[in-house]
């Protein structure tokens, strides 16, 4: 057993980080939030270029994966930099049509993983994310795999970043069949999956932000971070988030293997994540007091997201259910 | 990253569970807080001392089997699972006995380890006294120097075990000048039942008798009981510490054990429109599970050499807060029958609740954890 990430890994955290911080996402957020994806789509293909939208598309698609332990790398430091997009959704999409197979396999694989096309999906849930900003929107109902007409009704989500969209029902039939099911089960753990390595990172920038401001704020003369009950409070959403982060790269190890209790593993993962990054949420937006309660604030792009993603690909509710079944 | 397991190691995991299924009593054994579970529990000590599972991570030349880390990991799972009697020499093999492989010297582990690992020797920890608990490093309990020794005296309280115990380890003051009141402190070992000792048992909120406070009045210690130098006793105490909070003191296979009987316990008795309480459930068997992996990540580090500090103030905040919250539920899901106070949940809420007081509050543990892991300024203590 070993049960820390390889240097290799590491390594690929840190240049997804630098790459991430040159880039500076708050202001590719806000432009996305604003409906003007050019920022966002010019940072997705540096991301593809870095090898992340390869990582769950199998070799004979011209992918590298399927690689969950990397996909949790990844998609940690995605969340800890807040980037927008369909990311969960497209490799959600990948999973998908390597199951499904046939020709939309063949023609939409290869280019998702080079982040020549992006694409996001909806199964059982309402909503398709970033609907109107990607190349192919895949529907499933039931057995059959639809891609879209168009991204269809927009609604605001508690996330600006986050567009929603009800694609209609229709457009072309892509596949047909109980594979297209077992996609959708297999597609909907890795969607989990990945906004729980999305929600530890974003999780973690919170806690960090708000450490390096509880440092510098100073009340009553001294820093408020000497103060007990703000220490203690990062202290446990500190604890919050460690103990979410191996359940993570359980639900990997599980996914990698095919495991009989990947679902359950990938459930405990997205309860236990989601809750630590919405904590982490709370915490930052009360240590911060009113400053943190305005837009202006970069702190907010990740404040807004917490929640969203706690409910995002299983409310706790649904992950709950999934780990009392086995 | 892998969660697999060597060839090695499932053997020795499936030889650990044969022969707990052949030993491990039917029926529970006597509270080891009282006096005849303690006698009850130094038997099985021996019991499993005979067959060398003890000490497992021990060296074989003190009656250990070599295993590393996941070893002893893999005998916990096994060890709770199979429901084998609480440990009742876990002072001796937990704290004492890693202080004495860092610190001892090899006469020293002669003479000690193959009788504690047997349950010949039962240890008590002596570290708190009635006016030092959080605040430990300022103590007042005295070393006196004298001819080819030590004399003990003042007092010590909350000492698990000690009203049954042989022999006790503690930090007294040894240099009352010294500049810092962590400096001039000497760590050394004593008789129970040695003249000038005074053991006064306290009931603990389950009323059960074991707990004690000691009275010490020139006590007499020879120099071969002092461990490490004289005025390094807080250096190697605090080595120990993390022993207390980490692993060795709440290995994840307890709480794994605990939240599959929890699930059980719902399956059988749980009413499943109660969402609510499905949801307690379905965390606490997440919460093992996060348990269980953390530690695996944390001993893989460890195995790879890594060296593990304030990391194990994390542990201890989660599995105290943990265990509370896994009885809780056990408790809510039981309803009436939890008030019985002989019932295996009710005592382990009892004892439950002691945890995020003991092994350093979790008050204090907060502030290791936002000092040291986070950065954070220290505040007045
Ligand atoms: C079941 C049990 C078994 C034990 N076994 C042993 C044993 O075998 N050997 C042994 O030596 N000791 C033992 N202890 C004692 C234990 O280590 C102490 O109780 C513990 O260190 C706390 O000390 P105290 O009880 O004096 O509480 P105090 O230190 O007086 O603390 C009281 C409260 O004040 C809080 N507090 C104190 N200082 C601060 C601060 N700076 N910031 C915030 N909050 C603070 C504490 O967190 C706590 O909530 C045991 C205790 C229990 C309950």
């Amino acid at each position: 057993m070993r049960f820390v990430l390889d240097a290799e890994q590491r390594e690929f955290a840190r240049s997804l980080d630098a790459l991430l911080t040159a880039t500076g996402t708050p202001s590719v957020v806000r432009a996305w939030a604003a409906g003007d994806h050019g920022p966002g789509r010019a940072l997705w293909s540096r991301l593809a270029d870095a090898g992340v939208f390869a990582l769950a598309v199998p070799e004979t698609y011209e992918g590298v994966g399927p690689l969950p332990v990397e996909v949790a790398v990844s998609f940690m430091e995605l969340g800890r930099h807040a980037m927008p997009g369909p990311v969960v959704e497209t490799v959600a999409a990948s999973v998908l049509l390597s199951v499904v197979g046939g020709p939309a396999a063949k023609e939409w694989l290869p280019r998702l993983s080079s982040g020549a096309a992006t694409a996001t999906l909806r199964l059982d849930g309402p909503y398709a994310l970033d609907a109107d900003a990607v190349d192919a929107v895949f529907t499933v109902r039931g057995e059959e795999l639809w891609l879209a007409s168009g991204p269809g009704a927009f609604r605001v989500s508690a996330d600006p970043a986050r567009r929603l969209f009800s694609p209609d029902d229709g457009g072309t039939l892509l596949a047909r069949g109980t594979h297209v099911a077992e996609g959708a089960r297999v597609a909907g753990d890795w969607a989990a999956f990945a906004t729980a390595a999305q929600a530890v990172g974003v999780g973690e920038a919170l806690l960090r932000a708000t450490v390096e401001y509880v440092k510098r704020r100073t009340q009553f003369g001294t820093a408020i971070g000497s103060f007990q009950a703000v220490k203690h409070r990062l202290a446990d959403t500190l604890t919050g988030l460690e103990f979410a982060r191996p359940l993570v790269y359980g639900a990997a190890v599980s996914l990698a293997e095919g495991a009989a209790r990947a679902g359950a593993d990938v459930a405990a993962a997205k309860l236990a994540a989601g809750g630590a990054a919405y904590t982490a949420a709370r915490t930052a937006l009360q240590l911060h007091g009113a400053v943190g309660y305005t837009e202006e604030l970069d702190l907010a792009l990740w404040l807004r997201k917490a929640r969203p993603l706690r409910d995002a690909w299983g409310t706790p509710e649904v992950c709950r259910g999934r780990v009392l079944a086995g | 990253m892998d969660l697999s397991h060597t060839d090695a190691e499932n053997a020795f995991r499936a030889e650990a569970r044969s022969w707990l299924r052949d030993r491990v009593p039917d029926r529970p054994l006597p509270s080891l807080e009282t006096a005849e579970g303690f006698a009850a529990h130094r038997n099985w000590e021996a019991w499993l001392h005979a067959d060398r599972w003890s000490a497992v991570s021990w060296p074989s030349a003190y009656g250990g089997r070599d295993a590393d880390i996941f070893g002893w990991l893999a005998f916990e799972e096994e060890y709770y699972a199979a429901g084998a009697p609480g440990r009742v020499s876990q002072n001796g093999i937990s704290l004492l006995a890693p202080t004495l492989f860092d610190h001892g010297t090899a006469e020293q582990r002669a003479r000690i380890l193959p009788p504690m690992a047997s349950g010949e020797v039962i240890w008590a920890q002596a570290w708190s006294e009635p006016e030092s608990g959080s605040d430990l490093a300022s103590l007042r309990s005295r070393a006196v120097r004298t001819d080819g020794g030590w004399l003990l005296s003042g007092q010590k309280t909350w000492s698990s075990r000690a009203a049954f115990a042989d022999r006790a380890f503690g930090i007294f003051r040894s240099d009352p000048e010294a500049a810092r009141p962590h400096h001039g402190l000497t760590y050394l070992m004593f008789d129970l039942a040695a003249p000038g000792v005074t053991v006064r048992p306290v009931g603990r909120l389950d009323g059960k008798p074991a707990f004690a406070e000691l009275f010490l009045d020139e006590v007499f210690v020879p120099d071969e009981d002092v461990i490490g130098e004289p005025g390094q006793g807080w250096r190697i105490a605090m080595s120990a510490t993390g022993n207390e909070r980490g692993l060795t003191l709440r290995s994840p296979g307890r709480f794994l054990a605990a939240a599959d009987r929890l699930a059980a316990l719902w399956r059988t008795h749980g009413d499943p429109s109660d969402s609510g309480l499905r949801d307690r459930v379905a965390d606490a068997v997440v919460g093992a599970r996060a348990y269980q992996l953390f530690t695996f990540a944390y001993a893989s580090r460890f195995a790879a050499g890594d060296t593990i500090g304030a990391e194990s103030s994390l542990n201890k905040v989660f599995w105290s807060e943990y265990d509370i919250a896994l009885h809780e539920t056990a408790l809510d899901l039981l309803g009436p029958e939890a008030e019985l106070a002989d019932g295996e949940w009710a005592q382990g809420y009892v004892f439950a609740l002691a945890g995020p007081i003991y092994a350093g509050t979790n008050e204090i543990q907060r502030d290791i954890i936002a000092e040291r892991l986070l950065g954070l300024p220290k505040g007045r203590r």
